[in-house]
Protein backbone atom coordinates (compact mmCIF):
# COMPACT_ATOMS: atom_id res chain seq x y z
CA UNK A 1 0.00 0.00 0.00
CA UNK A 2 1.33 3.42 -0.89
CA UNK A 3 1.81 6.04 1.82
CA UNK A 4 -0.10 9.30 1.92
CA UNK A 5 2.21 12.31 1.44
CA UNK A 6 2.33 15.02 4.08
CA UNK A 7 3.78 18.11 2.42
CA UNK A 8 6.34 20.16 4.39
CA UNK A 9 9.23 22.47 3.54
CA UNK A 10 11.52 19.43 3.44
CA UNK A 11 9.40 17.57 0.87
CA UNK A 12 11.04 16.75 -2.43
CA UNK A 13 8.25 16.25 -4.92
CA UNK A 14 7.52 15.74 -8.56
CA UNK A 15 4.43 15.20 -10.65
CA UNK A 16 3.37 11.55 -10.56
CA UNK A 17 3.46 9.51 -13.73
CA UNK A 18 0.27 10.14 -15.66
CA UNK A 19 0.00 13.74 -14.46
CA UNK A 20 0.97 16.25 -17.11
CA UNK A 21 1.22 19.99 -17.32
CA UNK A 22 0.51 21.21 -20.82
CA UNK A 23 -0.49 24.21 -22.83
CA UNK A 24 -4.15 24.24 -23.88
CA UNK A 25 -3.81 26.31 -27.04
CA UNK A 26 -7.50 26.35 -27.90
CA UNK A 27 -8.46 27.85 -24.53
CA UNK A 28 -5.21 29.77 -24.14
CA UNK A 29 -4.30 28.53 -20.70
CA UNK A 30 -2.09 25.99 -18.95
CA UNK A 31 -3.71 22.87 -17.55
CA UNK A 32 -2.75 19.94 -15.40
CA UNK A 33 -4.10 16.69 -16.81
CA UNK A 34 -4.56 13.62 -14.61
CA UNK A 35 -6.86 10.59 -14.71
CA UNK A 36 -10.37 11.99 -15.30
CA UNK A 37 -9.28 15.44 -14.15
CA UNK A 38 -8.38 18.76 -15.71
CA UNK A 39 -7.10 21.55 -13.48
CA UNK A 40 -6.67 25.03 -14.96
CA UNK A 41 -3.52 26.57 -13.48
CA UNK A 42 -2.92 30.19 -12.56
CA UNK A 43 0.46 31.86 -12.74
CA UNK A 44 1.43 30.84 -9.20
CA UNK A 45 0.46 27.22 -9.81
CA UNK A 46 2.52 27.14 -12.99
CA UNK A 47 5.49 28.73 -11.20
CA UNK A 48 5.41 26.13 -8.42
CA UNK A 49 4.80 23.08 -10.58
CA UNK A 50 7.42 23.94 -13.16
CA UNK A 51 10.00 23.98 -10.34
CA UNK A 52 8.98 20.59 -8.91
CA UNK A 53 11.82 18.63 -10.40
CA UNK A 54 12.17 15.86 -7.86
CA UNK A 55 15.45 17.35 -6.62
CA UNK A 56 14.85 20.66 -4.86
CA UNK A 57 13.03 20.73 -1.52
CA UNK A 58 9.88 22.78 -1.30
CA UNK A 59 11.68 25.21 0.99
CA UNK A 60 14.38 25.82 -1.62
CA UNK A 61 11.70 26.32 -4.28
CA UNK A 62 9.83 28.78 -2.06
CA UNK A 63 13.04 30.74 -1.46
CA UNK A 64 13.60 31.02 -5.20
CA UNK A 65 10.02 32.14 -5.78
CA UNK A 66 10.27 34.68 -2.96
CA UNK A 67 13.24 36.24 -4.77
CA UNK A 68 11.64 36.26 -8.23
CA UNK A 69 8.30 37.59 -7.03
CA UNK A 70 9.68 39.81 -4.31
CA UNK A 71 7.33 38.32 -1.71
CA UNK A 72 7.91 37.00 1.83
CA UNK A 73 9.37 33.49 1.88
CA UNK A 74 7.07 32.32 4.71
CA UNK A 75 3.91 33.37 2.85
CA UNK A 76 5.00 31.63 -0.35
CA UNK A 77 5.95 28.48 1.53
CA UNK A 78 2.59 28.39 3.26
CA UNK A 79 0.61 28.91 0.04
CA UNK A 80 2.69 26.38 -1.87
CA UNK A 81 2.27 23.82 0.91
CA UNK A 82 -1.52 24.18 0.83
CA UNK A 83 -1.63 23.99 -2.96
CA UNK A 84 0.61 20.92 -3.10
CA UNK A 85 -1.05 19.14 -0.20
CA UNK A 86 -4.32 19.34 -2.10
CA UNK A 87 -2.66 17.86 -5.20
CA UNK A 88 -0.99 15.16 -3.08
CA UNK A 89 -4.34 14.18 -1.58
CA UNK A 90 -5.59 13.66 -5.12
CA UNK A 91 -2.50 11.54 -5.84
CA UNK A 92 -1.08 13.90 -8.41
CA UNK A 93 2.37 13.97 -6.77
CA UNK A 94 5.19 11.61 -5.94
CA UNK A 95 7.60 12.10 -3.05
CA UNK A 96 11.28 11.51 -3.78
CA UNK A 97 13.14 10.07 -0.82
CA UNK B 1 -6.26 28.75 -33.62
CA UNK B 2 -9.20 26.39 -33.93
CA UNK B 3 -12.84 27.34 -33.80
CA UNK B 4 -13.92 28.90 -30.53
CA UNK B 5 -16.59 31.31 -29.42
CA UNK B 6 -19.47 29.77 -31.33
CA UNK B 7 -22.89 31.23 -30.74
CA UNK B 8 -25.63 28.77 -29.86
CA UNK B 9 -29.39 29.18 -29.60
CA UNK B 10 -30.30 31.81 -27.03
CA UNK B 11 -26.95 33.53 -27.58
CA UNK B 12 -24.90 31.26 -25.29
CA UNK B 13 -21.43 30.47 -26.51
CA UNK B 14 -20.70 26.86 -27.30
CA UNK B 15 -17.40 25.74 -25.82
CA UNK B 16 -15.24 23.13 -27.48
CA UNK B 17 -15.44 19.60 -26.00
CA UNK B 18 -13.01 18.64 -23.23
CA UNK B 19 -13.24 14.85 -23.54
CA UNK B 20 -13.88 12.27 -26.19
CA UNK B 21 -15.13 8.76 -25.59
CA UNK B 22 -13.97 6.66 -28.52
CA UNK B 23 -15.92 3.42 -28.57
CA UNK B 24 -13.39 1.63 -30.72
CA UNK B 25 -15.44 -1.53 -31.00
CA UNK B 26 -18.52 -3.16 -29.54
CA UNK B 27 -16.79 -6.54 -29.55
CA UNK B 28 -16.24 -7.83 -26.02
CA UNK B 29 -15.37 -11.25 -24.61
CA UNK B 30 -17.36 -10.46 -21.47
CA UNK B 31 -21.12 -10.29 -21.14
CA UNK B 32 -21.76 -8.10 -18.09
CA UNK B 33 -25.47 -8.13 -17.26
CA UNK B 34 -25.33 -4.34 -16.78
CA UNK B 35 -23.59 -3.58 -20.06
CA UNK B 36 -24.64 -0.10 -21.10
CA UNK B 37 -23.91 -0.64 -24.77
CA UNK B 38 -27.00 -0.66 -26.98
CA UNK B 39 -29.10 -3.77 -27.45
CA UNK B 40 -28.14 -3.74 -31.10
CA UNK B 41 -24.34 -3.85 -31.20
CA UNK B 42 -22.39 -2.49 -34.18
CA UNK B 43 -20.71 -5.16 -36.28
CA UNK B 44 -16.93 -5.53 -36.64
CA UNK B 45 -17.15 -5.08 -40.42
CA UNK B 46 -18.68 -1.62 -39.98
CA UNK B 47 -15.99 -0.32 -37.61
CA UNK B 48 -13.85 2.67 -38.57
CA UNK B 49 -10.41 1.82 -39.95
CA UNK B 50 -7.16 2.73 -38.23
CA UNK B 51 -6.71 5.76 -40.52
CA UNK B 52 -10.25 6.94 -39.89
CA UNK B 53 -9.80 6.78 -36.11
CA UNK B 54 -6.51 8.62 -36.32
CA UNK B 55 -8.15 11.34 -38.35
CA UNK B 56 -10.89 11.62 -35.69
CA UNK B 57 -8.22 12.00 -32.97
CA UNK B 58 -6.45 14.60 -35.04
CA UNK B 59 -9.61 16.68 -35.46
CA UNK B 60 -10.48 16.22 -31.78
CA UNK B 61 -7.08 17.46 -30.59
CA UNK B 62 -7.21 20.47 -32.90
CA UNK B 63 -10.65 21.50 -31.70
CA UNK B 64 -9.66 21.38 -28.03
CA UNK B 65 -10.30 17.86 -26.72
CA UNK B 66 -7.84 17.12 -23.89
CA UNK B 67 -8.86 13.68 -22.64
CA UNK B 68 -9.33 10.69 -24.90
CA UNK B 69 -11.02 7.62 -23.45
CA UNK B 70 -10.30 4.52 -25.49
CA UNK B 71 -13.25 2.32 -24.77
CA UNK B 72 -15.64 -0.25 -26.20
CA UNK B 73 -16.82 -3.03 -25.85
CA UNK B 74 -13.32 -4.20 -25.14
CA UNK B 75 -10.83 -1.88 -26.86
CA UNK B 76 -8.14 -4.58 -26.68
CA UNK B 77 -10.24 -6.46 -29.24
CA UNK B 78 -8.92 -3.94 -31.79
CA UNK B 79 -5.63 -5.22 -33.21
CA UNK B 80 -4.47 -1.66 -33.86
CA UNK B 81 -4.89 -0.53 -30.22
CA UNK B 82 -1.18 0.27 -29.80
CA UNK B 83 -1.06 2.19 -33.05
CA UNK B 84 -4.16 4.18 -32.13
CA UNK B 85 -2.77 4.98 -28.68
CA UNK B 86 0.49 6.13 -30.19
CA UNK B 87 -1.28 8.39 -32.68
CA UNK B 88 -3.42 9.94 -29.94
CA UNK B 89 -0.46 10.46 -27.68
CA UNK B 90 1.53 12.14 -30.48
CA UNK B 91 -1.32 14.62 -30.73
CA UNK B 92 -0.93 15.41 -27.02
CA UNK B 93 -4.24 13.81 -26.06
CA UNK B 94 -4.35 12.37 -22.54
CA UNK B 95 -4.98 8.70 -23.27
CA UNK B 96 -7.09 6.57 -20.96
CA UNK B 97 -7.66 2.90 -21.69
CA UNK B 98 -10.97 1.61 -20.33
CA UNK B 99 -10.60 -2.15 -20.33
CA UNK B 100 -11.86 -5.40 -18.86
CA UNK B 101 -8.26 -6.59 -19.16
CA UNK B 102 -9.19 -9.53 -21.34
CA UNK B 103 -7.10 -9.41 -24.51
CA UNK B 104 -4.10 -7.74 -22.89
CA UNK B 105 -0.78 -9.49 -22.40
CA UNK B 106 2.36 -8.33 -20.64
CA UNK B 107 3.97 -7.64 -23.99
CA UNK B 108 1.01 -5.65 -25.25
CA UNK B 109 0.96 -3.61 -22.06
CA UNK B 110 4.64 -2.78 -22.54
CA UNK B 111 3.92 -1.69 -26.10
CA UNK B 112 1.07 0.52 -24.87
CA UNK B 113 3.46 2.01 -22.34
CA UNK B 114 5.98 2.77 -25.09
CA UNK B 115 3.16 4.25 -27.16
CA UNK B 116 2.57 6.79 -24.39
CA UNK B 117 -0.54 5.43 -22.67
CA UNK B 118 -1.31 7.73 -19.73
CA UNK B 119 -3.80 5.80 -17.63
CA UNK B 120 -5.49 2.41 -17.32
CA UNK B 121 -9.00 1.98 -16.03
CA UNK B 122 -9.64 -1.65 -15.22
CA UNK B 123 -13.15 -2.95 -14.56
CA UNK B 124 -13.79 -5.38 -11.74
CA UNK B 125 -17.02 -7.35 -11.78
CA UNK B 126 -16.59 -8.65 -8.22
CA UNK B 127 -14.10 -8.92 -5.36
CA UNK B 128 -13.13 -12.56 -5.98
CA UNK B 129 -12.83 -14.90 -8.95
CA UNK B 130 -15.98 -16.84 -8.11
CA UNK B 131 -18.39 -13.91 -8.01
CA UNK B 132 -16.63 -11.73 -10.60
CA UNK B 133 -16.57 -14.41 -13.27
CA UNK B 134 -20.26 -15.14 -12.78
CA UNK B 135 -21.11 -11.47 -13.30
CA UNK B 136 -18.76 -11.00 -16.25
CA UNK B 137 -19.91 -14.28 -17.75
CA UNK B 138 -16.27 -15.09 -18.55
CA UNK B 139 -14.29 -17.76 -16.74
CA UNK B 140 -10.71 -16.78 -15.94
CA UNK B 141 -11.50 -13.09 -16.37
CA UNK B 142 -10.73 -12.20 -12.77
CA UNK B 143 -7.32 -13.84 -12.81
CA UNK B 144 -6.43 -12.01 -16.02
CA UNK B 145 -7.40 -8.70 -14.40
CA UNK B 146 -5.05 -9.34 -11.48
CA UNK B 147 -2.20 -9.74 -13.96
CA UNK B 148 -3.21 -6.64 -15.90
CA UNK B 149 -3.07 -4.61 -12.68
CA UNK B 150 0.41 -5.97 -11.98
CA UNK B 151 1.67 -5.18 -15.50
CA UNK B 152 0.17 -1.70 -15.35
CA UNK B 153 1.99 -1.04 -12.08
CA UNK B 154 5.28 -2.37 -13.30
CA UNK B 155 5.06 -0.02 -16.28
CA UNK B 156 4.36 2.78 -13.80
CA UNK B 157 1.08 3.70 -15.48
CA UNK B 158 -1.52 4.98 -13.00
CA UNK B 159 -4.34 2.52 -12.39
CA UNK B 160 -8.00 3.12 -11.67
CA UNK B 161 -10.20 0.26 -10.59
CA UNK B 162 -13.70 0.58 -11.87
CA UNK B 163 -16.45 -1.23 -9.99
CA UNK B 164 -20.05 -1.20 -11.07
CA UNK B 165 -22.13 -1.87 -8.02
CA UNK B 166 -25.58 -3.35 -7.81
CA UNK B 167 -27.72 -5.30 -5.40
CA UNK B 168 -25.72 -8.50 -5.72
CA UNK B 169 -22.29 -7.03 -4.90
CA UNK B 170 -22.98 -3.85 -2.92
CA UNK B 171 -22.61 -5.64 0.41
CA UNK B 172 -19.05 -6.68 -0.61
CA UNK B 173 -17.91 -3.10 -1.02
CA UNK B 174 -15.28 -3.36 1.73
CA UNK B 175 -13.60 -6.26 -0.02
CA UNK B 176 -13.63 -4.32 -3.31
CA UNK B 177 -12.01 -1.32 -1.63
CA UNK B 178 -9.34 -3.50 0.01
CA UNK B 179 -8.65 -5.13 -3.32
CA UNK B 180 -8.22 -1.75 -5.03
CA UNK B 181 -5.66 -0.79 -2.37
CA UNK B 182 -3.83 -4.12 -2.72
CA UNK B 183 -3.72 -3.65 -6.48
CA UNK B 184 -2.09 -0.23 -5.84
CA UNK B 185 -4.82 1.62 -7.67
CA UNK B 186 -4.64 5.39 -7.33
CA UNK B 187 -8.33 5.76 -7.97
CA UNK B 188 -11.43 3.70 -7.41
CA UNK B 189 -14.57 4.43 -9.31
CA UNK B 190 -17.70 3.09 -7.69
CA UNK B 191 -20.55 3.57 -10.09
CA UNK B 192 -24.01 2.37 -9.27
CA UNK B 193 -25.52 0.45 -12.17
CA UNK B 194 -27.39 2.64 -14.66
CA UNK B 195 -30.36 1.23 -16.41
CA UNK B 196 -29.76 1.72 -20.06
CA UNK B 197 -28.67 -0.63 -22.84
CA UNK B 198 -28.50 -4.28 -21.86
CA UNK B 199 -28.83 -3.44 -18.12
CA UNK B 200 -32.58 -2.94 -18.59
CA UNK B 201 -32.91 -6.69 -19.16
CA UNK B 202 -31.50 -7.36 -15.69
CA UNK B 203 -33.28 -4.65 -13.80
CA UNK B 204 -34.89 -6.95 -11.24
CA UNK B 205 -31.60 -8.79 -10.67
CA UNK B 206 -29.51 -5.63 -10.23
CA UNK B 207 -31.59 -2.87 -8.66
CA UNK B 208 -30.11 -2.04 -5.25
CA UNK B 209 -32.33 -1.60 -2.22
CA UNK B 210 -32.66 1.87 -0.71
CA UNK B 211 -30.92 0.55 2.45
CA UNK B 212 -27.93 -0.59 0.38
CA UNK B 213 -27.73 2.77 -1.33
CA UNK B 214 -27.76 4.64 1.99
CA UNK B 215 -25.14 2.30 3.50
CA UNK B 216 -22.90 2.64 0.44
CA UNK B 217 -23.06 6.41 0.47
CA UNK B 218 -22.11 6.52 4.16
CA UNK B 219 -19.32 4.00 3.65
CA UNK B 220 -17.80 5.94 0.76
CA UNK B 221 -17.67 9.09 2.91
CA UNK B 222 -15.88 7.25 5.72
CA UNK B 223 -13.43 5.43 3.48
CA UNK B 224 -12.55 8.61 1.59
CA UNK B 225 -11.42 10.11 4.88
CA UNK B 226 -9.56 6.98 5.99
CA UNK B 227 -7.73 6.55 2.67
CA UNK B 228 -7.04 10.20 1.96
CA UNK B 229 -3.93 10.56 -0.17
CA UNK B 230 -3.84 6.79 -0.79
CA UNK B 231 -6.95 6.06 -2.84
CA UNK B 232 -9.12 8.66 -4.52
CA UNK B 233 -12.73 7.51 -4.68
CA UNK B 234 -15.16 8.75 -7.29
CA UNK B 235 -18.67 7.64 -6.54
CA UNK B 236 -21.77 7.71 -8.71
CA UNK B 237 -24.74 7.12 -6.41
CA UNK B 238 -27.98 5.49 -7.48
CA UNK B 239 -30.16 8.23 -8.89
CA UNK B 240 -33.41 6.34 -8.38
CA UNK B 241 -33.24 7.22 -4.71
CA UNK B 242 -31.87 10.76 -5.06
CA UNK B 243 -33.74 14.05 -4.79
CA UNK B 244 -32.32 15.65 -7.92
CA UNK B 245 -30.90 14.10 -11.05
CA UNK B 246 -27.25 14.01 -12.06
CA UNK B 247 -26.00 16.42 -14.66
CA UNK B 248 -25.71 13.63 -17.18
CA UNK B 249 -22.47 14.02 -19.18
CA UNK B 250 -22.02 17.38 -17.40
CA UNK B 251 -24.68 18.80 -19.69
CA UNK B 252 -25.68 17.82 -23.22
CA UNK B 253 -23.15 18.98 -25.83
CA UNK B 254 -21.15 20.84 -23.18
CA UNK B 255 -18.11 18.73 -22.26
CA UNK B 256 -18.13 15.32 -23.84
CA UNK B 257 -18.36 13.90 -27.32
CA UNK B 258 -18.78 10.18 -28.12
CA UNK B 259 -17.86 8.42 -31.30
CA UNK B 260 -19.34 4.97 -31.77
CA UNK B 261 -17.50 2.10 -33.53
CA UNK B 262 -18.94 3.05 -36.92
CA UNK B 263 -18.10 6.76 -36.65
CA UNK B 264 -21.49 7.98 -35.50
CA UNK B 265 -21.06 11.00 -33.25
CA UNK B 266 -23.27 10.99 -30.15
CA UNK B 267 -23.83 13.52 -27.35
CA UNK B 268 -24.09 10.60 -24.89
CA UNK B 269 -23.51 6.92 -25.47
CA UNK B 270 -27.18 6.04 -25.01
CA UNK B 271 -28.41 8.86 -27.25
CA UNK B 272 -29.54 6.45 -29.95
CA UNK B 273 -32.47 5.50 -27.72
CA UNK B 274 -34.02 8.87 -28.57
CA UNK B 275 -35.85 8.26 -31.86
CA UNK B 276 -36.33 11.93 -32.77
CA UNK B 277 -32.58 12.52 -33.06
CA UNK B 278 -30.49 12.12 -36.18
CA UNK B 279 -26.77 11.64 -35.85
CA UNK B 280 -23.90 12.66 -38.06
CA UNK B 281 -21.00 10.43 -38.99
CA UNK B 282 -17.31 11.39 -39.09
CA UNK B 283 -17.22 9.77 -42.52
CA UNK B 284 -19.50 12.51 -43.88
CA UNK B 285 -18.74 15.62 -41.87
CA UNK B 286 -15.91 17.32 -40.05
CA UNK B 287 -15.97 16.90 -36.27
CA UNK B 288 -16.28 20.64 -35.42
CA UNK B 289 -19.17 20.91 -37.83
CA UNK B 290 -20.93 18.06 -36.02
CA UNK B 291 -20.21 19.44 -32.53
CA UNK B 292 -21.16 23.07 -33.17
CA UNK B 293 -23.91 22.67 -35.76
CA UNK B 294 -25.15 19.06 -35.61
CA UNK B 295 -28.87 18.62 -34.89
CA UNK B 296 -28.38 15.99 -32.19
CA UNK B 297 -25.95 18.22 -30.26
CA UNK B 298 -28.12 21.31 -30.51
CA UNK B 299 -31.36 19.48 -29.64
CA UNK B 300 -30.79 19.63 -25.86
CA UNK B 301 -27.92 22.06 -25.55
CA UNK B 302 -28.31 24.93 -23.08
CA UNK B 303 -31.73 25.51 -21.53
CA UNK B 304 -33.94 26.78 -24.38
CA UNK B 305 -35.44 23.37 -25.12
CA UNK B 306 -36.68 22.86 -21.56
CA UNK B 307 -40.28 22.48 -20.46
CA UNK B 308 -41.73 23.11 -17.00
CA UNK B 309 -40.78 22.43 -14.24
CA UNK B 310 -37.16 22.69 -15.49
CA UNK B 311 -37.66 25.92 -17.43
CA UNK B 312 -38.27 28.03 -14.33
CA UNK B 313 -36.17 25.92 -11.95
CA UNK B 314 -33.18 27.45 -10.15
CA UNK B 315 -31.18 24.26 -10.68
CA UNK B 316 -31.39 24.29 -14.46
CA UNK B 317 -27.77 25.40 -14.84
CA UNK B 318 -26.64 22.81 -12.28
CA UNK B 319 -28.15 19.58 -13.59
CA UNK B 320 -29.45 20.73 -16.99
CA UNK B 321 -32.69 18.86 -16.38
CA UNK B 322 -30.91 15.53 -15.86
CA UNK B 323 -30.65 12.65 -18.27
CA UNK B 324 -32.43 12.90 -21.65
CA UNK B 325 -32.33 9.16 -22.20
CA UNK B 326 -33.97 8.46 -18.85
CA UNK B 327 -36.66 11.04 -19.66
CA UNK B 328 -37.22 9.24 -22.96
CA UNK B 329 -37.31 5.80 -21.36
CA UNK B 330 -39.64 6.66 -18.49
CA UNK B 331 -41.65 9.71 -19.59
CA UNK B 332 -41.69 8.83 -23.29
CA UNK B 333 -40.49 12.38 -24.03
CA UNK B 334 -36.80 13.21 -24.26
CA UNK B 335 -37.45 16.87 -23.40
CA UNK B 336 -39.29 16.05 -20.16
CA UNK B 337 -37.82 16.58 -16.70
CA UNK B 338 -35.68 13.62 -15.67
CA UNK B 339 -38.19 11.42 -13.78
CA UNK B 340 -35.78 10.93 -10.86
CA UNK B 341 -36.25 14.62 -9.99
CA UNK B 342 -38.44 15.42 -6.98
CA UNK B 343 -40.23 17.97 -9.17
CA UNK B 344 -41.19 15.42 -11.82
CA UNK B 345 -44.80 14.18 -11.74
CA UNK B 346 -43.46 10.69 -12.55
CA UNK B 347 -41.09 10.47 -9.66
CA UNK B 348 -43.28 8.61 -7.18
CA UNK B 349 -44.06 5.98 -9.75
CA UNK B 350 -40.39 5.64 -10.68
CA UNK B 351 -39.41 5.19 -7.07
CA UNK B 352 -42.16 2.66 -6.42
CA UNK B 353 -40.98 0.67 -9.44
CA UNK B 354 -37.38 0.81 -8.25
CA UNK B 355 -38.37 -0.43 -4.80
CA UNK B 356 -40.38 -3.25 -6.35
CA UNK B 357 -37.45 -4.22 -8.60
CA UNK B 358 -35.04 -4.12 -5.64
CA UNK B 359 -37.15 -6.72 -3.85
CA UNK B 360 -36.29 -9.20 -6.64
CA UNK B 361 -35.11 -12.71 -5.95
CA UNK B 362 -31.34 -12.88 -5.41
CA UNK B 363 -31.09 -16.37 -6.85
CA UNK B 364 -32.63 -15.31 -10.13
CA UNK B 365 -29.99 -15.81 -12.85
CA UNK B 366 -28.69 -12.97 -14.98
CA UNK B 367 -29.66 -12.65 -18.61
CA UNK B 368 -26.44 -12.56 -20.66
CA UNK B 369 -26.09 -10.92 -24.02
CA UNK B 370 -25.77 -13.32 -26.92
CA UNK B 371 -26.17 -16.42 -24.77
CA UNK B 372 -29.26 -18.54 -24.98
CA UNK B 373 -28.63 -20.28 -21.71
CA UNK B 374 -28.35 -18.54 -18.40
CA UNK B 375 -26.26 -19.56 -15.42
CA UNK B 376 -26.41 -18.38 -11.87
S1 LIG C 1 -20.02 -3.46 -19.53
FE1 LIG C 1 -19.09 -5.50 -19.60
S2 LIG C 1 -19.97 -6.48 -21.44
FE2 LIG C 1 -20.38 -4.29 -21.62
S3 LIG C 1 -18.68 -3.53 -22.80
FE3 LIG C 1 -18.12 -3.28 -20.64
S4 LIG C 1 -16.98 -5.11 -20.11
FE4 LIG C 1 -18.05 -5.53 -22.05
S1 LIG D 1 -36.88 20.54 -12.30
FE1 LIG D 1 -35.40 20.13 -13.94
S2 LIG D 1 -33.75 21.61 -13.59
FE2 LIG D 1 -34.98 21.54 -11.71
S3 LIG D 1 -33.92 20.04 -10.39
FE3 LIG D 1 -35.52 18.94 -11.53
S4 LIG D 1 -34.48 18.18 -13.35
FE4 LIG D 1 -33.14 19.76 -12.49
Amino acid sequence: MSEAISVTGDSVLRLARGVKMRQDDVRQRTVLLAPERTVALDETGIAILSRLNGEASLDTIAAGLARSYNAPHSVILKDATTFLQDLADRRFLEAVT
Amino acid sequence: MSETGHQGQGGDTIDPPMAMLAELTHRCPLACPYCSNPLQLKQAKDELSTEQWIDVFDQAAKMGVLHLHLSGGEPASRRDLVELTQAASERDLYTNLITSGVGLTEQRMNSLDDAGLDHVQLSLQGADAQSADVVGGYKGGFERKMHVAEWTNSCGIPLTVNAVCHRRNMDDLDTMIDLAVTLQARRLEIATVQFNGWAVRNRAQLMPTSEQVAATTAKVEAVRERLKGVLVIDYVPADHFATYPKACMGGWGRIGINVDPTGLVLPCHAAETIPSLTFDNVKDKALPDIWYRGDAFNAFRGTEWMQEPCRSCERKHIDFGGCRCQAMAVAGDAAATDPVCAKSPLRDELRANAIAASAGDDTQPFVYRGRETVSS
